[in-house]
């Protein structure tokens, strides 16, 4: 595998300033604090964090859409500044999370997808109508779609046609930005599906931020866990589930209710709230919520270290923490498991019936 | 003993052109006396309009037009107004999904507990109403209420504005909550603080919870009795651990397999397809057949009643249980 994204470094921060004239810098938001990664072709890097993280941030400084304060973006082994930049956009295309507001109400659909071609001056009005087609198919919609407004469509409709969007130049990699979130239970099953079944076909390389660790779970190859500007672990998506090293992953992984009330009461919350990215603690960032804070956490920042290969942890104590109660594997219950199997059994029946692919 | 409500054949529609569109739709349920009743369901399923119907805060041009709310016995739609005024907040309290737009955003937070507390109790004098705010937030375990009290929601994180909600919906010990998407703006860490918080007070109180979700994980948590809405209408209903060991309706089938597990890996994730049916184009029979990999003719003539398939465990489906429905599937 090669390297298609790398970040260095990358650092975000914004001024507070106070006063109407002669306003006074009397602060520093920290959003994003030398954040690094790197994403190989063809895998999913999923950064997770809560909100205020710095996650969506270092989306949109790896996209330029902000000036980073410092830090180096490596895309296909060439820095991106000045002259790079173009061509970073047309390979790197973006879906956010909110598909009422990133689409513009007053274009149609098709217009909407040929956008991106026509700024990067690919193709004659002619191809980009037929390639427009092509699109809606490939994500689901169908042909006569094309004329029509963002507001005659539902939540996931509009994401299938964010993505068509994105998929318009080509992209090698794109960054999704909680695709998600704001989609009911079985809309983001569908686009969850969707958006695997485009990268298997496309050879595809995602940036996926999101909160939900559930969605995180069955998307990335790689996880990146963010806290307060810093990735404070970022391991294989098997070693962050099954071990995880950083008291923060696995307060997350503790927080989640299972849809198994066989597993009632394993809900551990931890106290505190995220702490203010302008003030943020000194020493480890997470000390004032962390079950295992020790006197050193207050006072020295915990850097980012390997403890096994590929498995990389910002805390003093990652070794001795006691070890991880991984979530039972019970599975699904047996009954509901056969059903289970039966719906999905029926749903492919009827799906092959279809002329165009519902993903 | 009688449940502490119980919901009759409740029926809440929209007057339009052409004619009542159904948001709530012949719906019964019961809530027992200290437990917790789960609704799941996805945007548009009415479970909003349902607990907006038991409050009697309909908006217009909605109203409910047929059914029964049994409170203790008593039908909360035959109250007059100021009656219904003191059931709100008195017997039956409301939070709702975000705090931020439920609280005044000019007035202290310990002032709108005590205008809250004011409501209901026009005896108690200003001090004793100060402390009994004060004790109310520090209910809701929110750290130092003393100096709490004079802050505004802008200073308050959303888990901090969440728990001022809590704090006003019990300021007057009601007896059934009525818990709306709770948890849903916030983050996973803080949401889990607000559950345990919700737990800890129902077990202090021995109040009953409506808990609205389309979480499954949230409903797998909390809740004792369940509720799966589709289109206004009730799918299916068992208690929490039958319906998840022996889901029967397919939809229920269809949300179980749509939720990625962090306990399985699934290459693909058992989508439902097609969207809900708006209310005003709802399909003549069962109302999920257009989405249901089980469907049949019969599926589309008449809406399936919600009969008992196991004892306390009800689904509205003609092809439950699935395994039975095979030969003819195929």
């Amino acid at each position: 595998m090669t390297t298609l994204l790398e970040v260095q470094d990358l650092t975000k921060h914004y001024p507070v300033r106070q006063g109407l004239l002669l306003a006074k810098q009397v602060g520093t938001v920290r959003a994003v604090d030398g954040v690094s990664f790197r994403i190989e072709r063809g895998e999913t890097l999923a950064i997770v964090g809560e909100s205020g993280c710095g996650k969506s941030t270092t989306a949109r400084l790896v996209l330029r859409l902000i000036e980073p304060t410092a830090g180096t973006v490596r895309f296909d082994g060439q820095e991106v500044s000045g002259a790079a930049l173009r061509t970073l956009r047309r390979r790197v295309q973006v879906v956010f999370q909110d598909p009422y507001a990133s689409l513009n109400p007053r274009l149609r659909v098709a217009d909407t997808i040929a956008e991106p071609m026509e700024v990067h001056g690919i193709g004659t009005p002619e191809s980009r109508a037929a390639r427009v087609k092509e699109l809606l198919g490939l994500v689901g919609l169908a042909p006569f779609h094309a004329q029509r407004y963002p507001h005659e469509f539902s939540g996931g409709q509009r994401q299938r046609i964010g993505i068509a969007r994105a998929l318009s130049v080509q992209p090698e990699l794109i960054i999704c930005d909680e695709p998600v979130s704001a989609l009911d239970v079985s809309i983001q099953a569908q686009v969850v599906n969707l958006l695997k079944h485009l990268q298997r076909r496309f050879g595809l390389s995602y940036l996926f931020i999101a909160h939900d660790l559930a969605v995180v779970h069955h998307m990335a190859d790689r996880v990146a866990v963010m806290y307060l500007g810093q990735i404070v672990e970022s391991a294989a998506k098997q070693a962050v589930f099954a071990n995880p090293r950083h008291p923060y992953t696995r307060a997350l992984l503790a927080a989640i209710p299972q849809p198994d009330p066989r597993r009632r009461g394993l809900v551990k919350p931890i106290g505190g709230d995220v702490p203010s990215p302008m003030n943020p603690p000194p020493g480890c960032r997470f000390h004032t919520r962390c079950p295992h804070a020790r006197p050193r956490c207050k006072a020295e920042m915990p850097t980012l270290r390997e403890i096994e290969p590929g498995h990389t942890v910002a805390c003093h104590f990652a070794e001795v923490l006691p070890p991880h109660v991984a979530a039972a594997e019970d599975g699904i219950a047996p009954v509901a498991a056969q059903r289970l199997a039966l719906y999905a059994a029926a749903r492919a029946r009827r799906m092959e019936g279809r002329e165009r692919p519902e993903i | 003993m009688t449940p502490l409500l119980e919901i009759q054949g409740l029926r809440t529609v929209f007057r339009s052109a052409n004619g009542d569109i159904p948001a709530v739709d012949g719906v019964d349920l019961v809530v027992p006396r200290g437990k917790t009743l789960g609704i799941v369901g996805e945007s548009g399923c009415g479970k909003s309009m349902l607990s907006l119907s038991v409050m009697r805060l309909v908006p217009r041009p909605g109203r409910v037009a047929a059914g029964r709310v049994l409170l203790e016995g008593r039908n909360l739609l035959d109250l007059s107004p100021a009656e219904m005024r003191q059931v709100r907040g008195g017997q039956v309290a409301m939070i709702f999904q975000e705090p931020m737009t439920s609280l005044n955003p000019v007035h202290p937070i310990g002032l709108q507990i005590m205008e809250a507390m004011r409501a209901h109790d026009t005896r108690a004098g200003q001090k004793e109403l100060r402390e009994r705010a004060i004790a109310a937030l520090d209910r809701v375990r929110i750290p130092a209420p003393a100096r709490r009290f004079d802050e505004f929601p802008h200073q308050l994180s959303g888990g901090m504005r969440q728990r001022v909600m809590i704090a006003m919906a019990l300021a007057c010990r009601p007896k059934l909550l009525i818990a709306d998407e709770p948890t849903t703006a916030l983050d996973v860490t803080v949401q889990a603080q607000i559950l345990d918080l919700l737990g800890d007070l129902q077990a202090e109180t021995g109040m009953s919870i409506v808990l609205i979700t389309h979480d499954l994980g949230v409903i797998a948590e909390m809740a004792d009795e369940v509720a799966v809405m589709y289109a206004g209408r009730i799918a299916e209903r068992a208690s929490a651990t039958e319906l998840f060991a022996s889901p029967q309706h397919p939809y229920t089938l269809g949300l179980l397999g749509s939720v990625p597990r962090l306990d399985e890996a699934r290459e693909e994730l058992l989508a439902i397809e097609g969207a809900v049916p708006p209310p005003f184009a709802l399909p003549k029979g069962c109302r999920f057949a257009p989405r249901c990999p089980f469907a049949i003719a019969a599926c589309t003539t008449a809406p399936p009643p919600l009969e008992e398939v196991a004892p306390g465990h009800f689904a509205a489906c003609i092809r439950a249980p699935v395994e039975n429905s095979l030969d003819i599937a195929a």
